[in-house]
């Protein structure tokens, strides 16, 4: 048999969570894609009109779960590719860590700007 | 145990004109995840500029909207994004076991879909550009 890579293990989670992110991701991505270039258009953005969205909890609350999930599923989704190309050993653990630290900044930083349009001051930075 | 069978390195690219539909189906995906990973990181980093305060924010999308080179690499963010939403349900559904036997069927399907709403929706996109 030929040398087979594969991100799949039995009873893993990082796959099975791979699917609920996407099954989410399908109807908030279409959803953004909708408001934002459909109900509203990409040339009349100002920092006023995302704060009015942003200010609602709700609106806050999606937008959120939608970086966290977005990040992890894009990241995932590189890493068990990495893996089906035949990435082990010290350069696996190497590219996961590297991965998750890039995931903690951009969620950070997608946080933050969520929080100046919605006026948050918790973050001390 | 289960059965297995020499399918071969599939991701030996070089044998491109061997694939199927579905293999071609899983090189799009790849492809199109790629981007929109690489989007993700390119649009929070835009987005950002809403630390640097009101002005800053709104005058860097609104010079970056009135770019036509913008829209149309928006364009073609939307097909990606399509392709990879309607290839994904399509993916869920093959997990679940739901149309296995109509899955080439599908594929084609998600890429015609895709064209249909990205020309439908440019109008909407290149709108205020010129």
């Amino acid at each position: 048999m030929a040398e087979r890579y594969s991100s799949f293990r039995p009873g893993g989670r990082r796959w099975l969570w791979q699917r609920i992110t996407a099954a989410f991701l399908v109807v908030v991505l279409a959803f953004h894609f909708f408001l934002l270039h459909f109900i509203y258009h990409a040339d009349e953005v100002t920092f006023a009109l995302s704060s009015a969205r942003m200010e609602s909890w709700a609106y806050y609350s999606l937008m959120i779960l939608f970086l966290v999930t977005a990040t992890f599923h894009g990241v995932n989704g590189v890493y068990n590719a990495l893996i089906n190309q035949g990435l082990k050993g010290t350069k696996r653990t190497i590219i996961k860590w590297t991965l998750i630290v890039a995931s903690v900044i951009l969620i950070v930083q997608g946080v933050r700007t969520a929080n100046a349009w919605a006026g948050i001051t918790i973050l001390p930075f | 145990m289960s059965q297995s069978y020499n399918r071969g390195l599939i991701e030996d690219f070089g044998r491109w004109r061997e694939f199927s539909a579905g293999m071609w189906a899983w090189i799009f995906h790849k492809f199109t995840g790629w981007v929109l990973v690489g989007y993700l990181f390119t649009h929070i980093a835009v987005l950002s500029t809403a630390l640097a305060g009101d002005a800053a924010y709104t005058n860097t999308i609104q010079t970056l909207e009135s770019l036509l080179l913008v829209r149309i690499l928006e364009v073609g963010l939307l097909a990606v994004a399509v392709f990879h939403i309607l290839n994904g349900m399509r993916l869920l559904m093959v997990d679940l076991g739901i149309g296995l036997e109509a899955q080439d069927k599908s594929f084609y399907a998600s890429l015609i879909l895709t064209g249909a709403i990205t020309v439908a929706s440019v109008p909407t996109f290149i709108a205020g550009a010129f």
